[in-house]
């Protein structure tokens, strides 16, 4: 669950004008934001927990250098957060522990 | 995106594109390979973007970065943008990865250009989610316009803390305290550079305008703060410290670090060039000529990848290496070559005047370089301070016999979050300098790249011939 | 004091026969030119397996494979064994043959480890491989264990029972002194009476110092691994017709490794890694296992191995010199030999008989292009 959001847009930006899901949840992005600062900006501060020891983590270096922002986008588990820019209806999920099997076991 | 190109420029920061379009300029033909969708690297990110904030809120430096992606913009090299490279290899071959397929290029000359990361500042509690880096505040607030309005706590030392401190009051953010941890002694040592520094008096006077707008703002400043901490029960609650004997907690949401920017070496390690510890920097340089040559032959570095600087050294570091590339390449003439080397150094030394100054009024804490046992030190893998102290206990030489012992620096950041504090550690323990104890050997892939990228590789020149053995391991 | 022996090369040949030395009342001294398990004992894939060995030696792979199962006895520590078994795939019905009549000669010369499985044996114990693989080979007491781990366990011991280990010391010359050796290393000279050569990819040098003749090339098996996954594979995974050794770790990681090469430059201590060579196994991994296509390399290395022109190492006494002893040139495939060869250097050191044989691997099988001699 996110709690409200401490971050506010800027008033003479532009608006957000696209939704992604989150988690299943529809979230509003701003286009041109990466995945991690459009989350962030939703209030969703846990966007992960770890394979070691299950406990949460979120968006830490924004610059793809700590590996923290993982997220499963569109289907495709452990992909960094800040380095991949919104598109309307982008499915996000946050990576719970380590990145299973695909499915399609032939 | 296959077979050879003259110049390769890596990383599109300012001295990746001063490099570029210095050579271009010289008639070199360049490719400038950068890993975000526009150019600009971290300190200008998202300056071509419409939506960026304004000057009022960044300041004059940051637009500073439109005169550089203009003059990219109106320059003949090739921007090769959301391209990741993943591995430089002495020959100047160069791996990468886009839109999901990776290709190999190979260059008559590379310039490596990749900049900075944020020196780490472990702690106990710094791997609560709401923690993050000011560089990470930074990057909210100019791709994505974000600025906090309660909860928020700066913490550490440096100048970075007081920019993003007053970019977040101009655009009417709230700051609950900025909390320095920059130690009392640090302003005695400091006080030594002070007429050097002031050779090139705009770098303070800049500093001081920004404590003033603090100040105006009524911001809660604390000062040598120690013993930092961060809680909450799942994600980030309150920042506790310790100041003058008495404890203190302030309540938080988000609390954004800084304590530095150190050289990215990922690439340079992967060469195997030497690297030499920089101990008032307390870094690892990769060795480089007054050109930016290195010992590898056509591999150049400019800006903060081969030693911090700064925005405007960088881009002369980047005009510097990309003349001497494009002399290399034949594409300028040595005499001329000279006489544009010897200007470009000598603003160079001018604008380093400060270096010594800054660098030790915001030498990191030593609580942050071997923090105490229960902190987190590899944040991929879990390893605590504590840990590698215990493997040292039990015979650990070096940070590479860590990874043996206990996985640290094996996760996927690949060691940037913990390689200066293992070593550190290792280094505080066993008495030995950080020069001796030495860093993790750094592998390719310097990202990582799926087995699928990898299966795909494009590759236009002769395959390896396969020699295997049917008796392995 | 002196040492009695002096062994050259503190990799886990050297360190296991430094132990079985230690073991029968012997002093010896490990001399390491940098620090143990540096090179390919502590960085290779950690296969513990008879399956597809040459069949020089599989006597000493099969009683080697008795000392994995009893490690704590011997050196106080598992050293990360785990028996996860080790499968050689065969992708056609072609493969499958050739595997079938490798274990028929097996049997004929007294061995029944390798077991021979069909397709739906295969699936039920590697599930998550590709349909179309035939068979394979099956060694269910093969495992893995941790290299670097193993190395330091036989280490400590060596250093718990009497032993002495040199690090960061480099042989720099070799001389016959009355009654044994004088060994110069770049700190300090040290005299025994017996020597031993297990210096890896650099143990052709040192034969040469002693005066025998063996051909090292020295190679990179370069090695990848993966981010965590959760568990899907337990035994290690070869393959008939490509090169490829596969197995995943506890953690989730997924070591992929096999064979191909990169490039050695032993003199400076580096490997370089050939993308070209790694391409190759990714592609292997992905006609194999192709929903690992989305995974991520994290990491690639490879380690400095010595290899021998027939691929089986160097294991017995100089030809040129009385009391030395060579054990070298395991050719990428050595790990799991390591603790049974310092026994045999140890008996050949103690009784100067061997209880395994040892004939395929003397040193002067090579013709010594310099002399013309074998």
């Amino acid at each position: 669950m996110p709690s409200a959001s401490t971050f506010a847009r800027l008033p003479d930006g532009p608006a957000e004008d696209i939704t992604i899901l989150f988690n299943g949840e529809a979230v509003r992005a701003r286009s041109g934001d990466t995945v991690a600062a459009a989350l962030i900006a939703a209030g969703h501060r846990i966007t992960r927990t770890t394979p070691v020891s299950g406990t949460g983590r979120g968006p830490y270096c924004m610059m793809g250098a700590c590996f923290e922002c993982l997220v499963e986008i569109d289907g495709e588990p452990n992909r960094q957060g800040c380095m991949v820019q919104v598109r309307d209806g982008m499915r996000i999920d946050a990576m719970s522990g380590a990145r299973k099997l695909a499915e399609g076991n032939p | 995106m296959t077979g050879r190109v003259q110049l390769a420029v890596i990383g599109a920061g300012p001295a990746g594109m001063a490099a570029a379009v210095e050579a271009a300029n010289c008639g070199a033909s360049v490719v400038l390979i950068d890993e975000q969708p526009a150019p600009g690297g971290q300190i200008y990110r998202a300056i071509t973007s419409a939506a960026r904030p304004g000057k009022a809120i960044l300041g004059d430096d940051y637009e500073n970065g439109a005169k550089l992606t203009d003059t990219l913009a109106a320059s003949t090299v090739d921007h090769w943008t959301a391209t990741t490279v993943w591995q430089v290899t002495p020959e100047r071959e160069i791996y990468m990865t886009r839109d999901g397929a990776s290709h190999r290029i190979t260059a008559d000359a590379i310039v490596i250009a990749n900049g900075a990361t944020e020196r780490p500042m472990p702690f106990p509690g710094w791997t609560l989610p709401g923690v993050m880096t000011a560089g990470a505040g930074q990057i909210l607030l100019k791709t994505a316009g974000l600025v906090p309005q309660a909860g928020l706590v700066l913490a550490g030392s440096g100048p970075l803390l007081f920019l993003i401190a007053a970019q977040y009051l101009r655009a009417g953010g709230a700051i609950e305290a900025l909390v320095e941890t920059t130690p009392r002694s640090n302003y005695r040592t400091a006080l030594r550079h002070l007429p050097g520094a002031l050779r090139t008096p705009g770098y303070l006077r800049k500093g001081l305008g920004l404590l003033a707008e603090l100040r105006k703002h009524k911001v809660r400043h604390v000062k040598t703060a120690t013993r930092l901490q961060a809680v909450g029960d799942g994600r980030l609650q309150a920042l506790r410290f310790s100041r003058a004997g008495r404890q203190h907690e302030i309540a938080c949401t988000t609390l954004m670090l800084h304590i530095g920017v150190v050289p990215n070496v990922q690439i340079t390690r992967a060469l195997n060039l030497p690297h030499d510890w920089d101990a008032l920097q307390r870094c690892w340089r990769p060795r480089r000529d007054a050109d930016g040559a290195t010992e590898l032959d056509g591999i150049f570095l400019a800006g903060d990848g081969a030693g911090i600087g700064g925005a405007v050294v960088a881009e002369l570091e980047g005009r510097i290496a990309g003349l001497a590339s494009a002399r290399a390449l034949g594409t300028l003439e040595t005499g001329k070559a000279e006489a544009r080397l010897a200007a470009e150094r000598s603003r160079l030394a001018q604008e380093m005047a400060p270096r010594p100054f800054l660098d030790a009024l915001y030498a990191p804490s030593p609580e942050f370089l071997a923090p105490p046992d229960d902190t987190i030190v590899c944040r991929c893998e879990e390893v605590t301070a504590g840990q590698i102290r215990s493997y040292v206990g039990l015979g650990c030489i070096g940070p590479n016999q860590t990874k043996s012992f206990g996985r640290s620096g094996m996760g996927p950041c690949q060691g940037r979050l913990c390689g200066l504090t293992v070593s550190e550690i290792i280094a505080s323990e066993t008495a030995r300098p950080m020069a001796e104890v030495g860093y993790y050997r750094i592998r390719p892939p310097i990202k990582p790249v799926t087995l699928g990228e990898l299966a795909a590789l494009h590759d236009d020149q002769a395959a390896a011939a396969d020699r295997s053995l049917e008796n392995a391991s | 004091m002196h040492p009695d022996v002096i062994i050259i090369g503190g990799g886990l040949h050297g360190l296991s026969a430094a132990l079985h030395l230690c073991r029968a009342g012997f002093r010896p001294l490990v001399l390491e030119k940098d620090y143990p398990g540096r090179h390919a004992s502590g960085v290779n894939a950690g296969g513990v397996r008879r399956l597809g060995r040459h069949f020089a030696e599989v006597p000493l792979s099969v009683e080697a494979l008795e000392l994995w199962h009893q490690m704590p006895d011997l050196v106080d520590d598992d050293c990360g064994f785990s028996p996860c078994g080790q499968m050689l795939i065969a992708e056609t019905d072609k493969e499958l043959a050739g595997l079938k009549s490798r274990v028929r000669d097996l049997a004929k010369l007294g061995f029944d480890h390798e077991k021979i499985v069909d397709a739906r044996q295969l699936r039920s114990i590697v599930p998550a491989l590709s349909a179309h693989c035939a068979g394979g080979i099956w060694c269910a007491e093969d495992g893995a264990a941790n290299p670097y781990r193993t190395v330091s366990a036989f280490h400590r011991k060596v250093l718990a029972s009497g032993g002495r280990v040199e690090a960061e010391t480099a042989v720099t010359g070799i001389k016959r002194a009355a009654g044994g050796w004088i060994v110069e290393t770049t700190r300090g000279s040290h005299q025994a009476a017996v020597l031993v050569n297990t210096a890896g990819a650099w143990g052709g040098k040192v034969a040469q110092m002693i005066g025998d003749f063996a051909p090292v090339d020295p190679q990179a098996p370069m090695l990848m691994i993966t981010e965590r996954i959760e568990p899907f594979l337990t035994p290690v995974v070869g393959s008939a017709g490509r090169v490829l050794s596969f197995k995943q770790f506890d953690n989730g990681t997924v070591l992929i490794g096999g064979g191909h090469r990169g490039r050695a430059v032993p003199d400076d201590n580096i490997t370089a890694l050939d993308f070209t060579g790694l391409r190759t196994s990714a592609q292997t991994v992905r006609a194999l296992f192709p929903q690992l296509a989305g995974l991520r390399i994290v990491r690639a290395w490879a380690g400095i191995e010595a290899v021998m022109p027939d691929a089986i190492p160097v294991i017995g006494p100089s030809v040129a010199e009385d009391n030395a002893f060579h054990a070298f040139g395991f050719s990428a495939h050595g790990f799991q030999l390591g603790p049974i060869v310092g026994r045999l250097i140890a008996e050949l050191v103690d009784t100067g008989a061997c209880s395994l044989p040892i004939e395929p691997f003397r040193i002067n099988r090579f013709n010594d292009p310099a002399t013309g001699l074998s």
